[in-house]
């Protein structure tokens, strides 16, 4: 499994990863096995915040954060996925945990940093909405081993191919686990909690 | 969960179809989530069936739009590739979903307008065989903190909604 995700494309370690979460979380323990590909995941990002300071991951993520790429023309996948992550995040608050939502935005050309604010505010009080420049984005989205490919058309209303996963990372240890689609709010929150209780 | 969340709301008007078309065709839960402030789209969802005895087509669906589109979303190994769909068959005896993750109406152009909870978003279908089908969309909540829609529920037999407040459009 290990050599496969290493050398293989992006889509195929989303898919391998996917499955590997999938199948630890459905047995016997819950999260899994955390060195598979920690180090290959995540890293140092600079984008603009809401506000239009310019931010690193290490501002972003000072605590257990769901990551999610997308783009607020998504009318359908993006607020769905989005309002998934807020509702794990809101379970998790009940239970005690205090965890993140990140939204990236891979469409910086039409997503500002006040479009991705009012987008997030939308799904949770707390979501952070981060976007950049073409580059910044670009090094996130690389980072995190996403895939985004704009779509040729309209100017205006062109839409956006991009990768649906969810990563759980935390801000000493980074990568934990990820999400595919599939996943409902009750399975993040019991995956995420299990990786609090062991990585803290 | 999901029916419970999503409000009916019934087709207004029937358009005069051929004499051999016996499409006929009843609209539910038309139903959009409302948008941020500053939102460029939004999406439209909606239940289609066809209780006639005649295939049927969902063509275009026109509103005050910049652009209004068709869309369906497509999945490979993880990546969600949005596109534009001509049309959507709807046989003679079906229910056809448009729900979150799959088809659904595409309002582009939101600028300035977004989608407030509450609203009726007045929209015109467009079916091949039973015309045009006025409705609207009603605007509802996006429930994040009671665990969002629920996309895992496929089942959508015709019978197990409450179909109270919809018309029949017998013709």
């Amino acid at each position: 499994m290990k050599a496969v995700i290493i050398g293989t494309t992006t889509l195929a370690i989303a898919a391998g990863l996917g499955f590997y979460t999938w199948n630890t979380s459905r047995s016997a323990v819950p999260c899994g096995d955390t060195a598979v590909a920690g180090a290959a995941i995540g890293g140092p990002f600079e984008l603009v915040s809401e506000t239009g300071a310019t931010v690193t991951d290490t501002d972003v993520i000072t605590k257990p954060t769901l990551v999610y790429f997308g783009y607020t023309f998504c009318p359908d996948v993006c607020p769905l996925d989005s309002a998934r992550n807020a509702a794990a995040a809101y379970l998790l608050a009940d239970q005690g945990h205090d965890i993140g939502t990140i939204f990236i935005s891979i469409d910086p050309e039409r997503d500002t940093a006040q479009i991705v604010g009012d987008y997030t505010d939308n799904f949770h009080e707390d979501m952070i909405g981060l976007t950049g420049t073409a580059a910044q984005v670009d090094a996130a989205s690389k980072a995190y081993r996403t895939y985004y490919r704009k779509q040729e058309g309209d100017p205006e209303y062109y839409l956006v191919d991009h990768s649906t996963q969810t990563y759980l990372m935390f801000p000493e240890t980074g990568f934990a686990t990820f999400f595919k689609r599939e996943h409902t709010p009750e399975q993040i929150a019991q995956t995420t909690a299990c990786f609090i209780d062991r990585i803290g | 969960m999901k029916l419970t969340t999503l409000l009916t709301t019934a087709a207004l008007t029937f358009a005069a179809t051929g004499a051999w078309a016996e499409s006929e065709i009843n609209v539910m839960h038309a139903t959009a989530f409302e948008t941020a402030p500053t939102a460029m789209a939004g999406g439209g969802f909606l239940h289609i069936h066809n209780t006639g005895d005649s295939d049927d087509v969902l063509v275009d669906v026109r509103a005050d739009y910049p652009r209004v589109e068709i869309h369906t979303t497509e999945f490979t190994d993880g990546v969600a590739k949005m596109m534009h769909v001509a049309g959507i068959p709807v046989p003679a005896g079906e229910m056809v979903v448009l729900e979150p993750g799959g088809y659904h109406v595409m309002f582009m152009g939101l600028q300035g307008t977004p989608f407030t909870l509450g609203d009726m978003i007045p929209a015109t279908l467009v079916f091949e065989q039973a015309g045009e089908i006025d409705i609207m969309f009603k605007v509802i909540a996006r429930d994040a903190a009671h665990g969002g829609m629920d996309h895992d529920s496929m089942d959508h037999d015709a019978m197990d909604h409450d179909d109270a407040n919809h018309s029949d459009m017998n013709h």
